[in-house]
């Protein structure tokens, strides 16, 4: 139930935005996420958008994941 | 994003399934660990996550489906709502199949003429409120901190717009008070938890201090992709064998420390605390969400209606799998009755639900396994 997915913001006006997955548009309210810029991934839930998706952070992640591949793999 | 594959990519998932197996070797004794996520749940059955861990590694489910935890009567009250001539029940449609008292149901309710809508939103309940102004539209308020803020979004909206007849029969719920209750129950040992990636969205990563301030047990937040979970339960393995106990946020592309600050002060406005029931765990101090008095009027549980005494389906064990004590093929009705087609119990509705995730994707790679 507490799944979200994130999407591409595409257009906003106020808090009506409108956001993008694979082709798919959906009608998010920015309410919660007043912050989110057009181009940003947003996360979506229930209609609303409850959060930004940081790139540089997910990259970061893959990093960290890549460091423990590399590392299982000199083992 | 680029790389989004990377994500799920089955290649890694074998990668860091080597590197957990080589990690979890200087593990001191066998461990425990709990994810208390419906959305993990689901997650981790259908990537078949639990079958590649080795063997001192258990990964247990937690109270994380929140319309598994909804007490009987909750769904008794929804019922008896929908029974009178002005109400429209506006439902997230994983509420429609679960249980309620004498085999009833929402859905059974539907076909004998009650008017339940399935929304996806509760945004799309307050539009419907809007276009029905002689109807009270009751939105079937359950959920976590995810979904709790845009239940008081809808109501912030009702506000600014009148419309006086969107109303909420609230039965959400916080975690925190149930970390706390599991931790310090006999019955559960659990050595560290899994975190919910998008509760902590809302409330930060340094909500859960208490975890590690007051009982010494560690916890990562982790996202819902197969790496995801791999690197969450790498890093809690790698801090049991450390010796180490502290809050980790593997999930930092959507999880801050602070948390959603507008979507907190929301929730604050509109809800205060109170003790509730949990199926499974009892009740919980300061564990549920109600309407503060000055939201009142849009609490549906003053409406008057006549309420039936709750009863619990029989034989149904519901309860020990949402602590985790018992896997679900413990349970007696489990596939002896008790199948997603024809739930007995509400761990089997839902696909977030351990018993349901347990049917479509593990039972029959144990029943192979076995043979």
């Amino acid at each position: 139930m507490c799944l979200a997915i994130p999407m591409q913001l595409v257009s906003r006006r106020e808090f009506d935005g409108t956001a993008e997955l694979r082709g798919v548009r959906r009608q998010v309210s920015l309410v919660l996420c007043p912050e989110a810029a057009i181009g940003d991934h947003v996360l979506v839930h229930a209609g609303y958008a409850i959060g930004t998706v940081d790139a540089e952070e997910a990259a970061k992640t893959l990093a960290l994941f890549d460091e423990a591949i590399a590392a299982e793999e000199a083992s | 994003m680029k790389r989004t594959d990377a994500w799920s990519d089955p290649r890694h998932v074998q990668r860091l399934r080597r590197r957990i197996d080589a990690i979890a070797a200087r593990l001191p004794r066998p461990v425990t660990f709990m994810e208390v996520c419906g959305t993990h749940t689901h997650a981790i059955a259908a990537a078949g996550l639990r079958r590649i861990l080795p063997p001192n590694v258990r990964l247990i489910s937690g109270p994380g489906c929140p319309v598994c935890v909804t007490p009987v009567d909750y769904l008794d009250h929804a019922l008896a709502l929908a029974a009178r001539d002005d109400v429209t029940i506006a439902t997230f449609g994983d509420l429609m199949r679960v249980p309620a008292s004498r085999r009833r149901s929402l859905e059974r309710a539907v076909a004998e003429g009650a008017d339940v809508r399935v929304v996806y939103s509760p945004r799309d309940a307050l539009a419907l409120a809007a276009e029905n102004r002689d109807r009270r539209v009751v939105f079937l308020a359950v959920g976590f901190e995810t979904t709790v803020p845009t239940m008081a979004a809808a109501l912030a909206e009702a506000e600014e717009l009148g419309v006086g007849n969107f109303l909420l029969l609230c039965g959400s719920k916080v975690i925190e008070p149930p970390l706390r209750a599991l931790v310090q129950d006999p019955e559960v040992r659990v050595d560290g938890f899994l975190l919910p990636g998008h509760v902590s969205v809302i409330l930060g990563s340094d909500a859960y201090a208490f975890l590690t301030a007051d009982y010494g047990v560690p916890g990562v937040i982790a996202g819902f992709t197969p790496v995801d979970v791999q690197l969450a339960l790498l890093a809690l393995i790698r801090q049991l064998v450390q010796g180490e106990a502290v809050i980790e946020n593997r999930y930092p592309r959507v999880v801050s420390a602070a948390g959603n600050r507008r979507a907190q002060e929301l929730i604050a406005r509109f809800f205060a605390p109170a003790d509730t029931r949990w199926r499974g765990l009892g009740a919980i101090p300061g564990s549920g969400l109600v309407l503060r008095e000055e939201w009142a009027h849009r609490d549906a549980a003053r409406l008057p209606v006549d309420l039936p005494t709750s009863v619990e389906p029989k034989g149904c064990r519901c309860g020990e799998v949402l602590k985790g004590v018992i896997e679900p093929p413990a349970c007696p009705l489990f596939d002896r009755g008790c199948v997603p087609e024809h739930p007995i119990g509400a761990c089997m509705v839902s696909s977030e639900g351990t018993c349901a995730a347990w049917y479509r994707h593990e039972r029959h790679a144990r029943q192979a396994v076995a043979t």
